[in-house]
């Protein structure tokens, strides 16, 4: 039982036994967190690199505190801070940190495809932390895990997704992970934020979709799609897709209320919500080093299989 | 996975196993003076279910309500970067370790490699007063400068056998171990 890929860069190539496989690794996992001394050897002198072409906080840290807590080494590359701003490529950025032995490449960059790039030139392990509007893998997963832990089950859950599904790589993940889990979706957001073609339900109204709701995932409104047109104000947004405590009444009574964070008081969500006892918010960011310690664990066989 | 004792020799049959372990028992009480702060730890997933039947016993015997606890020792394995990652199974120690007589079960006792890795696995929880070892089968064949306190049998076996316990806790119709001669693409070297 094992996951015959090298790298880790979407969920919608990903089968249900090998999510199910990560989510139950994560369960473990969990547990090591959980302990006074928080890390085991497993991945004693394996190198993860996390190459950020893009600001991160949380992602970054809690994969390297995912790899820390394997024991594995290690290194945070940012752009501000390395060779890409005197114009190399992202190839030659790649090559150059497996020339020094990388065993696990942690990427997030602007284009979508990026990742796919690095991992059909690269032996080593490729894992997605974000590319573009394309899809944040790593989070698909930890959200999947949030539910899973908190419901007991997937299968049949009705899951809202809410904002700018469109722009958001989170959404994107989340999507072909529920669906894939047979769950009932639906989503959510201004016509301008929410394409057709997707896998579930459109609605441009929350007030529509809420009824009988077991999970709602709010997404981040990125407000530089402000001046781009997506939408008219923060207020209106608010307004109209705002998660307000009045409204979630309308929801499952155990429902759960979801963000990848960093949240916005008053515009996601207000205040009561994000700290109400529906929020699963932080459990998310718990279960984020968790799930990113199954992933790096599962992954690490990587060079094996190919020298096989 | 169940397999049927007819496939290869038995070596002990249910009989044997209950009496071999009654006479563990004993000698853990004897040995730990009666003392009641026993923690059974037994190591995924065969010295689980022993570990438990040893509870009963102490129980019984002497009034000994041990604790008990099971370990998965796959993350402190020294052979992960040669093999895919194994699955993990689950470690559950319900009681602070620090200053208990941990008694370690295991079902067959090979390289010593396992019993490493438990020792190590379990001081990332505290600080044992003292770790005792009790397996089931001894089969020979250290790698390691380990000795177990308790044993249940001593079998000499060929490194191209394999050894299998097979208990009704998981889903055997008769406790037995049953030793089986490996086909010659899966000996060790």
């Amino acid at each position: 039982m094992d996951i015959k890929r090298k790298d880790l860069l979407s969920l919608s190539d990903l089968s249900v036994y090998e999510m199910d496989l990560v989510l139950q690794t994560a369960a473990s996992f969990k547990q090591v967190s959980a302990r006074d001394i928080k890390k085991v050897p497993t991945l004693r002198g394996k190198t993860v690199v996390n190459l950020f072409f893009e600001p991160s906080t949380r992602t970054r840290t809690s994969f390297e505190l995912a790899a820390k807590r394997l024991s594995a080494d290690v290194i945070n590359f940012q752009t501000a801070s390395s060779s890409m701003s005197k114009g190399e490529t992202l190839l030659d950025t790649a090559r150059t940190i497996e020339a020094m032995r990388a065993d696990m490449i942690v990427v997030r960059h602007a284009s979508s495809g990026a990742p796919h790039l690095l991992a059909r030139s690269l032996k080593s392990a490729v894992i997605n932390a974000g590319d573009g509007m394309h899809e944040h893998p790593s989070q698909g997963l930890l959200d999947l895990f949030t539910v899973w832990e908190k419901k007991g089950t997937l299968r049949g859950l009705k899951v809202l997704i809410v904002g700018d599904i469109l722009h958001s790589r989170v959404a994107h993940s989340d999507i072909h992970g529920f669906q894939k889990y047979g769950c009932d979706l639906h989503l959510v957001g201004p016509p301008s934020m929410v394409p057709s073609g997707l896998l579930g339900t459109v609605h441009h109204r929350l007030e529509t979709a809420l009824p009988g709701a077991d999970v709602v995932i709010l997404l981040r409104l990125q407000r530089e799609r402000q001046s781009t047109g997506f939408f008219t104000s923060l207020r209106e947004y608010a307004k109209l897709y705002g998660l307000t405590a009045e409204r979630l009444a309308c929801a499952h009574k155990d429902v759960l209320v979801m963000h990848p964070g960093p949240i916005n008081r008053g515009v996601e969500l207000t205040s009561e919500v994000a700290d109400g006892s529906a929020s699963a918010i932080l459990d998310q960011v718990s279960h984020g080093v968790a799930v990113r310690m199954a992933i790096l664990y599962l992954l690490s066989g990587g060079t094996r299989r190919r020298d096989a | 996975m169940k397999s049927d004792p007819s496939i290869g020799r038995v070596l002990l049959n249910a009989d044997d196993i209950a009496r071999v372990l009654l006479r563990i028992a004993h000698e853990i009480v004897e040995r730990n003076r009666g003392s009641q702060d026993i923690a059974l730890v037994g190591i995924a997933t065969g010295g689980v279910y022993l570990a438990r039947r040893l509870q009963g016993h102490l129980q019984t015997m002497e009034g000994i309500s041990a604790l008990i606890g099971e370990l998965d020792i796959t993350l402190h394995r020294d052979d992960v970067a040669e093999h895919l990652p194994p699955p993990l199974k689950k470690t559950d120690l319900p009681f602070d370790v620090t200053t208990r007589r941990v008694i370690l079960v295991d079902d067959v006792f090979f390289t010593g490699r396992t019993v490493r890795a438990a020792m190590d696995s379990l001081i990332d929880f505290g600080r044992p007063r003292l770790i005792q070892l009790a397996v089931l089968i001894d089969r020979g064949h250290r790698e390691l400068p380990i000795r177990p306190d308790y044993v249940g049998k001593n079998l000499p076996t060929a490194l191209d056998e394999t050894v299998l316990v097979h208990l009704s806790e998981t889903g055997h119709a008769e406790d037995a171990v049953v030793i089986q001669r490996l086909p010659p693409d899966r000996s060790r070297p």
